[in-house]
């Protein structure tokens, strides 16, 4: 349905580009901030004020800036789990749902072999919860490879079925004795460990080393220079004895799997029992996330980074400066609009 | 079970199903031009409490439907801006849309939120006016309910006996082409947005002034992505969206019936019909053009400077 080729920008970087994009995208919030600005001062709250909040809330402390990290890793996972498939011209729309299943799974391992240890036991979970993801992700693969429905009309659709089938399980047979809407809380064996007394997880390690083994697996091997020469053209790959039906099932499968696996991170590490609808796009922001970043690592990297922290820094405008805490979305969109629109000062920029 | 529940039903259907039509109708106009639009429930959220905000105001539910259509058609357009005028991507431009629309309506309906307000006014079908209350009560319909087909069938009019239409079409087909013969494409696809906007912008209204009569938070609930699912089930095509939103309310209605009835299923099981109805569809379909999506949906018109 679309060309996803000005999603996935060539390899090679040079790093006077890379401090380009860095100079242009700090541009682009800078002036994302001064738009939402204007709408704080229509409203009658004091916008300097409100972003001081933001900044020192975020990165002024300690604590705060491991909330921003917190914030940042389901995204870390969903975006590579959109990004893998961009690389070869699928677009993973899915993530939301594939998310849902991981955590779906997961779930019912961690209520079922509770009384396991945990070096079992969460091992296990993680392999639920990807097989879960992949699952999710395997069906719109398929139908793609052999050509019968294209893959971003099979994931946007999945993504509404996941939380519903979730809410069936729930509201169902795993509901605590309390509340309908939830499970009961984990077992301590059950719980992904936080690292330096923070609320951060083991998936931050996770995240990373995945988005490591990601830039390797693309610049080292030969399983990343038949991805690149498919995602080039995939007659050319097919005709040059790539088994590009194979990559597209394969690679769809990775990103559900490792989107499952943001989902085991959210059920096990941040909230410790599985809500209903405990999401609200996170995998949107994912996709979101992958293509502002062209799906490079470190761009995902930089990118989750700075939409953790006016995602944490909107917890506290809704604290201190008495606005919903949905309110971030509008900064969050100013941001992303401006990056879209790549504003005509940036391009002249780049010709000089 | 009784014939008063089954209409009950009946009825409930017809209400929840309405604001779905109107949304697909405007999808349908928006993808017909080539632009798929994720962010209908941003949009849908943004007008549904502009709407309601301003009927709590004013008082008047009428001036609150104008401004929720209005308000469908500017959010529209912002997703014109990016994606006609500065060629972005699409899914992305839609989906920071959504968020957008998230944060907005939260914004201007936080002071709203258990506000009452005079929804559109009922009235009864003309006949039936003599039956039993119980009985009539359940068919009254708002002036929305009523415009709801005759709009359908407008849209489908627009979209396939008009010059504007056939233009609109051939955008979305092929916007090189329909460039060549003298259209522009960037200008009809503004106009596709601000109609599809318009039309959602009345779905979302006779949410929350005339079905609800109340704004919470995420109060669509999915229904943007229902509309999208809605827009490939029904081929593109205005007369058969009719078809499929009495479909996917009919689910709801069935799953109404089951619970009165006594049988136990799952309602979480049961909303998912309509997504797992759309796939298999696709499938049946196969991977033919029969199925008539617009040739060039989700590209970006270059321009051929």
């Amino acid at each position: 349905m679309l060309p996803m080729r000005d999603a996935i920008k060539r390899s090679g970087f040079v790093r006077q580009k890379t401090i380009n994009a860095v100079v242009r995208y700090a541009f682009m919030i800078v002036l994302a901030f001064l738009l939402f600005g204007i709408i704080l001062w229509i409203s009658g709250k004091d916008p300097i004020q409100s972003y001081k909040d933001i900044f020192s809330s975020t990165l002024g402390s300690a604590y705060g800036f491991s909330e921003v990290i917190v914030t940042m890793t389901p995204l870390l996972l969903t975006a590579l789990g959109v990004a893998i498939p961009s690389r070869i011209i699928l677009i993973n729309v899915g993530v939301e749902g594939q998310l849902y299943m991981g955590a779906c799974l997961a779930t019912w391992g961690a209520l079922t072999f509770g009384d396991l240890p945990a070096w079992i036991l969460l091992p296990l979970m993680m392999l639920l919860g990807m097989i879960g993801g992949s699952l999710w992700a395997f069906v719109p693969g398929y139908l793609r490879a052999t050509g019968i429905v294209n893959e971003t009309i099979t994931t946007l659709l999945l993504n509404s079925v996941a939380p519903m089938i979730v809410s069936f399980f729930i509201f169902g047979f795993w509901h605590s004795p309390m509340d309908t809407n939830k499970t009961p809380n984990f077992s301590t064996s059950a719980r992904l460990p936080t690292l330096f007394n923070t609320r951060i997880d083991l998936s931050l390690v996770l995240a990373l080393v995945l988005l490591t083994v990601f830039w390797f697996v693309m610049k080292y091997t030969r399983w990343g220079l038949e991805m690149k020469a498919i995602g080039g053209n995939p007659q050319a790959a097919r005709r040059n004895g790539i088994p590009v039906k194979i990559y597209l099932i394969s690679v769809m499968c990775i990103g559900g799997a490792i989107s499952g696996l943001a989902g085991m991170a959210q059920v096990s590490g941040f909230y410790g029992v599985l809500l209903a609808n405990f999401s609200r796009g996170i995998g949107f922001m994912g996709f979101l996330i992958s293509w502002l970043a062209g799906g490079s690592p470190l761009g995902i990297l930089l990118t989750s980074f700075v939409i953790s922290i006016i995602i944490s820094g909107g917890n506290l405008l809704q604290l201190t400066r008495d606005l919903p805490y949905a309110v971030i979305n509008v900064l969050l969109a100013f941001t992303l609009f401006v990056v879209l629109a790549r504003p005509n000062f940036l391009i002249q920029r780049k010709d000089a | 079970m009784t014939l008063l529940s089954i209409l009950g039903v009946l009825s409930s259907a017809i209400f929840s199903g309405t604001s779905l039509l109107y949304t697909t109708l405007g999808e349908i106009i928006d993808q017909r031009s080539g632009i798929v639009n994720l962010g209908l429930e941003g949009v849908m959220l943004v007008s549904a409490s502009a709407g309601f905000a301003v009927t709590a105001i004013s008082g008047n539910p009428y001036l609150g439907m104008l401004v929720s259509v209005i308000a469908g058609g500017l959010m529209n357009l912002i997703l014109g801006f990016l994606v006609v005028s500065r060629r972005a991507n699409q899914l992305a431009s839609g989906l920071a849309l959504m968020f957008f629309g998230f944060g907005l309506s939260a914004w201007i309906g936080r002071p709203y939120v258990g506000a009452k307000i005079r929804g559109l006014p009922r009235l009864p079908l003309p006949g039936l006016s003599n039956l039993p209350v119980l009985y009539s009560s359940l068919f009254k319909f708002d002036l929305l309910i009523y415009l709801v087909i005759p709009v359908a069938i407008l849209v489908w009019w627009l979209l396939f006996r008009t010059r504007w239409g056939l233009g609109l079409r051939a955008v979305g087909e092929n916007a090189d082409t329909a460039f060549a013969s003298g259209r522009n494409p960037l200008l009809i696809r503004y106009q596709a947005l601000f109609a599809g906007g318009l039309l959602a912008g009345l779905g979302a209204a006779h949410l929350s002034i005339a079905y609800t009569m109340n704004w919470t938070e995420y109060m669509t609930a999915g229904r943007g992505f229902i509309a999208v699912a809605l827009v490939i089930f029904s081929k593109w095509n205005p007369i058969r969206a009719i078809v499929g939103a009495l479909l996917f309310s009919g689910a709801v209605a069935f799953q109404l019936l089951l619970q009165s009835s006594g049988i136990q299923i799952s309602p979480f099981l049961l909303d998912t019909i309509p997504y797992i109805l759309t796939i298999l569809v696709l499938i049946i379909w196969g991977g033919t053009r029969k199925h008539a999506a617009p040739a060039s949906l989700g590209r970006v018109y270059q321009g051929t400077e």
